[in-house]
Order: structure tokens, then sequence, then C-alpha cells
């Protein structure tokens, strides 16, 4: 059987960033799971994703000194699916719904971590 | 015994209600809150530990804390539900016990919760795990998840900073109102405004409380609740609906699924928002109720900002909501659902004082879990109703 996380970890640290397609059903999937939402269909295959999107909603926690500022988001994919992430290369709170954005692959710690930048 | 869309229609009755510890309820256990709180309900109600056979509970840090209160209390249950749909489980246990007794497996259904996490921190960090898709982004849970929703629905509808603020200032004005409410002062727009902010929009004025507290209420037939001490309060409504678990799996931040659970359950009842003068909703952050007026069809998608300026969700509103003051002034520890509906009972029996909504007939109680994830609406009225 598929292993959703574990697969699409392994991806990810080889800088690829890989959302699943069901073939019959044309739908585009994330987070990864071991079948579709909604239709159920079990014919899921990795592609790559385009890694454009567009910024859903957005929050911009505030910390207090030295620590800095952060945002967390929500971004639509160009191909359907939704998820959270940060957008990077710009002021903290200077991210807007709307923004067209694309994924950057960075490390964060000893891990591999998904992000985004202005597009 | 007449069925509708599912429910059996006014015939459980909530018989008894209380609340105890508000605020601070230092050196006990959770469970100690519940046990306390559910023998104050069954005494409200006139009724005992043996009446009892159905336990519905939800314990703060304890998975299997229905166990744990049936030995508490020496009860043997034939039925006990430790539902996971956070703060919205006690409007789902209404619903379960309803069916429970209207078939006949129960007679007398005990729902309690207890939390002094104010008191008491726990020491285990929750029953759960942070999302491998959420986690690594660092949203302050759960507060950036309502965040999201809330410059969603500003984005969209042009929802206010003010409009989330007279949310807290309204709560703030009905909590005033009750003596058992825990914050009391007076609370300004401005004052809103300026609070530190937590997670943009939202200022810590913005967030529920997280202080300690302890409810139960108890249900039986209507057959028996007309012969008990209080004014028994039918059910006439319960519905509930799940529509993801993390923010990032909502399908619309601007529509929760208040919108089938509320259609369900009015079905049920045989009324409309409109016929409703008091509505209890979870307040867990200012967006809350301004999404619930909403989707449970108080006013029009996108109009719960303009809804609830100028004092119209205050007392002396157009619409009395959380007139206990609410999770953002009166008592969230943790989960706060089942305070909601407490506070429509006491309404509706006339007990509530200076905070009384006149000539009460019907109430609403919207119970919210998760990251609005579980959304449960409970209709009650009064015997006439039926």
């Amino acid at each position: 059987m598929i292993q959703p996380e574990a697969e699409w970890r392994a991806f990810l640290a080889l800088g690829r960033f890989m959302i699943q397609r069901s073939p019959s059903t044309g739908a585009f999937v994330f987070h990864p799971r071991v079948a579709a939402p909604g239709s159920g269909a079990d014919d899921l295959e990795w592609v790559e994703a385009a890694g454009t999107g567009t910024v859903y909603a957005v929050t911009t926690i505030l910390r207090r000194d030295p620590a800095e500022n952060y945002n967390v988001v929500l971004v639509d994919l160009d191909e359907g699916p939704r998820l959270m992430s940060r957008v990077m290369e710009t002021a903290a709170d200077a991210v807007a719904i709307g923004q067209r954005v694309r994924a950057r692959i960075i490390q964060e710690g000893d891990q591999p971590l998904l992000v985004f930048v202005p597009a | 015994m007449t069925y509708v869309n599912g429910f059996p229609r006014g015939a459980a009755c909530i018989v008894g209600a209380a609340t105890f510890g508000i605020g601070r309820c230092p050196g006990v256990s959770a469970v100690d809150m519940a046990a306390k709180v559910s023998l104050m309900a069954l005494a409200d109600a006139g009724l005992s530990l043996a009446d009892v056979d159905a336990l519905y509970t939800s314990a703060p840090f304890e998975a299997l804390g229905g166990m744990e209160l049936a030995e508490y209390l020496g009860i043997t249950p034939k039925v006990t539900d430790c539902n996971r749909t956070g703060g919205s489980a006690f409007e789902v246990y209404v619903q379960q016990a309803a069916l429970a007794l209207a078939a006949g497996l129960i007679d007398c259904a005990l729902i309690a919760y207890g939390a002094n996490p104010a008191s008491n921190p726990p020491k285990t960090v929750g029953m759960t795990r942070p999302s491998p898709w959420e986690a690594p982004y660092q949203p302050l849970a759960p507060v950036s998840s309502y965040a999201l929703a809330t410059s969603r629905h500003m984005y969209q509808y042009g929802t206010t900073r003010e409009h989330l603020a007279a949310v807290a200032v309204a709560a703030r004005a009905w909590a005033q109102l009750n003596p058992e409410a825990a914050v009391r002062d007076p609370l300004t727009i401005d004052q809103v405004l300026s609070a530190r902010m937590v997670s943009t929009p939202l200022t810590v004025r913005d967030c529920c409380l997280f202080n300690d507290g302890a409810a139960a209420i108890v249900m039986v037939r209507a057959d028996r609740a007309r012969d008990l001490r209080k004014a028994a309060i039918p059910v006439l409504g319960a519905a509930h609906a799940v529509t993801h678990r993390e923010i990032s799996g909502m399908p619309d931040l601007t529509r929760t699924g208040a919108v089938f659970s509320g259609t369900q359950a009015f079905a049920q009842a045989g009324v409309t928002a409109a016929d409703i003068r008091l509505a209890m909703l979870y307040d867990a952050f200012t967006i809350t109720p301004i999404l619930f007026l909403e989707d449970l069809g108080f006013c029009a998608k996108g109009e719960g900002g303009p809804f609830v300026s100028g004092g119209a969700i205050a007392p002396g509103g157009r619409l009395a909501v959380n007139t206990n003051g609410g999770g953002l002034s009166c008592v969230h520890p943790g989960m706060y659902g089942l305070f909601l509906l407490v506070e429509a009972v006491r309404q509706l029996r006339g007990e509530t004082g200076e905070r009384q909504v006149p000539a009460l007939d019907l109430a609403v109680a919207h119970g919210n879990g998760g990251v609005l994830s579980s959304q449960a609406t409970v209709v009650l009225g009064r015997m006439d109703c039926l």
C-alpha cells in the first residue's frame, strides 16, 4: 500500500514538491492520502505540483522582542488543493489575500520545509 | 412518538441544570468538579444518582473519562459516551441522549463536564497530535486557525475589527448582568482594538477566556419530566455536522457546518431563526458568533459584522446573544458547549434575574468544536411549544 506521508517527505527531501492525482476522476489531492476524499478513488498517483498558487487566507503571529513575527497562510494551489504554509522573502505582515505565490523548498533545522515566496 | 427529520421532537426534556466553580476552582481535579456539578444538576431536577442510567462526559485531559466519572459516582450506566468533537460534544450528547431516551434504551441521562486548566494546568499536552501538514508552520493553536477564517471573512465581506470588537463588548455587557461571570469590568470597542495583538486580526480581547468551570444537565422523557421539581425544557431539535479537522481542510473558511446542523435542527423543531430571541452561540473567538448568526440564518451571509454592531446583540438589542457573558467574558474551561445549554435552560425557566430575556419561549444553543470543524445545534423551548 502507498505510504502517503513517508513518500511525500521522501520526495521533498529530494527537492520535489509532489501532490496526488486520481486519473479516473481527474482530481488533485493534498494532503497525501491512500484514496481521494469524497470519491474514494484509490488510483492516486504522484505528480509534480506546478508550485504556483494564490493566498487564500493569512495571519501574522506577533511575538515579543527579540523573536521575529511570522506569517501563516493558506495557499490555493493552481491545481485546486489548499495547504498551510508560510510566505517568505517579504515582510511577515506584507502578505495579502489574493497574492500570487510560488513554492520553494528550504531547510529548516534538519528538515526540508515547503514554503512560498511572492511570484 | 413523532420523528421530524429523524429527531423525536419534544420526546426528551432537560430537567436539571447546574454550573460550579466558574472562574477559579483550585485544589481539586477535573473529575472532582464533574462529580460535584453532576450532583447539583440532579438535585436541581429532584433526582438522584440512582436514577442515572446513561453518562455523557468529555473529560479535558483523560481519554477514558467516561469510565472514570462512572466509577467516581458509583453508577453503572447502560450508555457511556466520551464524544471527541471538541466543545460541540455537549450539543451532540443532547442529540444522542434524546434519541436513546425516545427509543427506551435509557431513562435518565447525565451530561457533565468539569475542568480547571487555569488553577491546575495539565501536565500532559492534551490528547491530540500535531498535524504533520500544519505544525511545521507553527500556527498558534487554535487562535491562528480562527484568525485565518477571520481574514477571509474580512476579505470577502468587508468585516472589520470594529465588528469583531462589538461581539466582545456585547459579551462583556451581558457578563456585567451575570453575578457568576468571571470577568465583569467595563470593556469598550477602543480597548478591544488596542489590546495586544496575538494572531492578526485577533487581539487577546478577541479570544475567549481560559479559566475554570463545571456544568451538568439531566435529561428524561417528557412524560416523567412533568412531575419533576423545575419546569421541564423540551428538546425540539438537535443536529450535527463535521466538515473537517484542521483549518487547511475546511472547504470554505467563511461558511461553517452550522449551515447544515442549523437547517436540520430548525426543521426538526418547526422554527426559523426569525422565531428565536435567544441565541447561545459558541464564542471561542469574536468571529464565531458572526459566522453562526449568518450560517443559522439570523442574517444573510456576509452581513454578520453589521448585524452585531451598535449594541444589537448586547442587552437591549434586537437579539439576545450569549446572555451569560459567553466564553469571552463568563467561562471557557477548555470546552464550553455545556455552558451554552445551561444558560438557555435557565433563561427558558425565567431564572436569570437582571439578564432575563422577557417572555422567552424558544432558544438555540449552538456548539462549535475543533477549528470550526464540528457544529452542533440544539433548539430548546418551553412545554407550551409542544
